[in-house]
């Protein structure tokens, strides 16, 4: 299997027919810093009539430490989850780049360890990343009940090129009746967190994402919905920083997880503040 | 070193060792030019959207990449091979095939061949290799002169410095730096910043030292092994002069450049180019298989080859290093890359700079002087999904940073390995495993970050540097889920 990093361009992928009940992976970052994306996916989910299971003893994908070259460490991580998932349900994963480490790299850090390897695959089959899932597994037609507004998306790289939602989180926004997309200038360029990039290279990862959230702004959108987030916590607390360093009370730009979005447009209680 | 030490008009020092923290000065540097970010953003999407131009339809550019790649990979499985094989042609031909180890080898090679003919003067065509092994300094510290004739050289030889694009390797000059440096620089001109004008006046001094040099260099794109044929691709015609006016020739390319057969030579010709500068084809597209024949009356009398190795060989002993190798030097990856397009060409300081300088840096120069490269990347991925021969760059980056940090190892897969190691980082990952591996050691973790969140700390190294602090959420999405069951 490689990896569409490589630049391979998206294989097709099969999908599964609606299941009865899904896994929830819901990432190191949403469990400990944005929880309500995380509910507010779990919630979407219910709402569509399938089973969420949270196993609980969930903690990372191994990402962190497989991106900054040790492998080893990241390979104990990764598998210490490999037992969550005994039934053959699909595993939703609210972030695609950590969709993007299960389904393109828990394999491969497996490589001389052939029996996790192989469940390390089998894994990688049923990882979707949640937007993925909404439109290709569950034909998710939201009825939008909000206002009419104009939002900006940012998709994350590995979401774009490793799981290649860029597609679908526009199809997600398409669907929503009274909710223009306002395309924003270089949307296609990374935001410049890159994990542990912003905090090793602080300098260009700064000059990345305060051009990224002045072109976000430059669009006029009410807000920035994005699948992933880290980008989002990257963008949203750029924008916060530049509103505190101009004394701005209101954000000037707020931020959501589509999760949440998306539920907030057709009726239901997001369970946390906008961001 | 820093950006190499320059006498204005003068000839750039060489390279020095590179130092992590000289990485990062010159990096701030260069990310706050607001002139160089303003520059480089402009050019990279003016060659973005050439490219783009170029494939209209993605699946041909799908198939034509996994065919490049195909051909790339296919003819590094054959490499000792076809080397041999190319030598043979070659000689057969009445080319001399020389094999240089080190960038000082391939200088002393071609120092030896200078000498032999008395030479006073090399006018030179456009070549990253003769860059990499510090081609001028050589020669011009044994008393020989090395004019650079492609334009963007000559400007960069110019004002002393080095190419900032493997393609356009004067794209950080404006046009009136480069009135200036003519004015400057050479006699009898006046300062114009019409561009037109530049080039008559570049063409002008140019066209008389290609009578004037008893030697030739170029580069090589693609060394043709069945046929011993070399191939040059080129626009501004210099190339053709370098490799026909003088009556030596010499080509100096590294040990990666060689394919099977001409038939091959074809696909990635295409992909090079509208990869590159967005052109369909280059204005011109050189083939030299030997020096003159007796019944012919132009040509030169004698033609060399210069195979360089210099670190490819490590690259090529490791079935995922040897990726790096498909290159065929387009610079689509710089273009698409949004940390080069904010920090310019130099200040990586070195010969390649860009997404695949970092991967290719190391194998040349070693990993002491470059294990922080490869963590100059958020693994965006831009590089890779427009990498013409489909080098998963992204993926090469991990490895280096694997090999950086890792323990020094008896028998390094690289030189240099483990350079980048410290306790305190490789402490922190292994506490990080400890926790994040066991689901028990989480919970409490977490647990305590999120129950003790009023304790982050509201300074948080580069990340409150441009934005407000992270701090954990009062419930975790665990609590947040039992609790509503």
């Amino acid at each position: 299997m490689s990896s569409p990093t490589t630049g391979a361009g998206q294989p097709a992928r099969s999908y599964p027919p609606r299941p009865a009940a899904v896994y929830f992976y819901a990432t190191c970052l949403v469990d400990l810093f944005v929880p309500e994306a995380g509910m507010d996916a779990i919630t979407l989910l219910e709402r569509e009539g399938i089973r969420v299971i949270f196993p609980d003893n969930q903690t990372c994908c191994g990402q962190p430490a497989f991106t900054s070259g040790f492998p080893a460490e990241a390979r104990e991580v990764a598998a210490s989850q490999l037992d969550l998932f005994a039934e053959d349900y699909p595993i939703v994963v609210p972030s695609g780049s950590c969709a993007g480490m299960i389904r393109w790299h828990w394999e491969k850090i497996f490589a001389d360890d052939p029996v996790r390897a192989a469940r390390a695959a089998a894994i990688a089959e049923r990882t979707f990343e949640f937007a993925e899932f909404l439109v290709h597994v569950l034909d998710f037609r939201p009825r939008d009940a909000g206002a009419p507004t104009t939002v900006a998306l940012h998709t994350s790289c590995s979401a774009r090129r490793e799981m290649g939602t860029l597609l679908v989180g526009r199809e997600l926004l398409a669907r929503l009746g009274n909710v223009k997309l306002a395309i924003h200038d270089h949307e296609s360029e990374c935001c410049g967190f890159g994990g542990s990039f912003s905090l090793k290279h602080p300098d260009i990862s700064t000059a990345m994402v305060s051009d990224k959230v002045a072109s976000l702004k430059a669009t006029g959108a009410s807000q920035v919905v994005t699948a992933d987030c880290g980008c989002m916590l990257n963008i949203t607390k750029r924008a916060a920083k530049e509103d505190q360093d101009a004394g701005r009370a209101a954000p000037s730009l707020p931020g959501e997880h589509l999760a949440t979005f998306l539920l907030r447009r057709t009726g239901g209680q997001a369970s946390g503040e906008q961001r | 070193m820093s950006a190499p030490t320059t006498q204005p008009g003068g000839e750039t020092r060489p390279l020095a060792f590179v130092s992590a923290q000289a990485l990062r000065e010159r990096m701030h540097a260069a990310v706050n030019d607001p002139h160089l970010r303003t520059s480089f953003r402009g050019a990279m999407d003016f060659l973005m959207a050439k490219r783009a131009a170029q494939f209209p339809d993605e699946s041909e550019l799908t198939s034509l990449r996994e065919l490049s790649e195909g051909i790339r990979q296919y003819s590094l499985s054959k490499l000792p091979d076809l080397l041999e094989q190319l030598e043979t042609n070659l000689t057969r031909n009445g080319v001399h095939v020389h094999w240089a180890e080190t960038p000082d080898e391939a200088n002393a090679i071609m120092l030896g061949i200078a000498r032999r003919h008395a030479a006073k003067l090399i006018v030179k065509g456009k070549s990253m290799v003769s860059e990499e092994i510090e081609f001028n300094h050589a020669m011009e510290a044994a008393g020989i002169g090395a004019l650079e004739s492609d334009m963007g050289e000559y400007i960069v030889q110019l004002a002393g410095e080095k190419p900032s694009h493997i393609i356009m390797p004067a794209i950080h000059q404006t046009k009136q730096q480069i009135a200036r440096l003519f004015a400057d620089h050479i006699p009898g001109v006046d300062y114009t910043d019409n561009v037109d004008a530049l080039i008559q006046i570049g063409r002008r001094v140019l066209r008389e030292k290609f009578e004037e040099a008893e030697i030739g260099l170029s580069g090589v794109n693609f060394a043709v092994a069945e046929s011993g044929t070399l191939c040059l691709v080129e626009n501004e015609g210099n190339g053709r002069m370098c490799t026909t006016v003088p009556k030596v020739h010499i080509a100096v390319t590294g040990i990666e450049k060689v394919v099977e057969k001409l038939e091959h030579v074809a696909p990635l010709f295409s992909i090079l180019t509208r990869s590159a500068t967005g052109q369909a084809v280059s204005t011109y597209f050189n083939m030299i298989s030997g020096p003159r024949k007796p019944d012919e009356k132009d040509g030169p009398e004698e033609v060399h080859l210069v195979l360089l190795d210099n670190g490819r060989s490590q690259a090529y002993a490791d079935e995922q290093l040897r990726k790096t190798l498909q290159c065929i030097r387009c610079g689509a990856c710089m273009n698409h890359c949004p940390v080069y397009t904010r920090i310019g060409g130099h200040a990586y300081g070195t010969t390649y700079p860009g997404p695949i300088g970092k991967i290719v840096s190391p194998h040349m120069m070693g990993l002491e002087q470059t294990h922080l490269l490869p963590t100059v990347s958020t693994l965006c991925g831009a590089c890779g999904e427009v990498c013409p021969v489909k080098i998963p760059i992204p993926e090469l980056l991990i490895r280096l940073r694997g090999e950086a940090q890792s323990k020094p190892h008896a028998l390094p897969a690289m030189v240099g390995q483990g350079a980048g190691y410290d306790r305190l980082t490789t402490f922190v990952w292994r506490m990080w495993a400890r926790v994040y591996g066991r689901p028990g050691s989480y919970r409490a973790f977490s647990w305590l970050a999120s129950r003790f969140r009023m304790f982050a700390p509201s300074q948080q190294a580069g990340w409150t540097a441009a934005r407000t602090p992270l701090t954990p959420a009062p419930r975790r999405l665990r609590d947040m889920v039992r609790n509503r069951r």
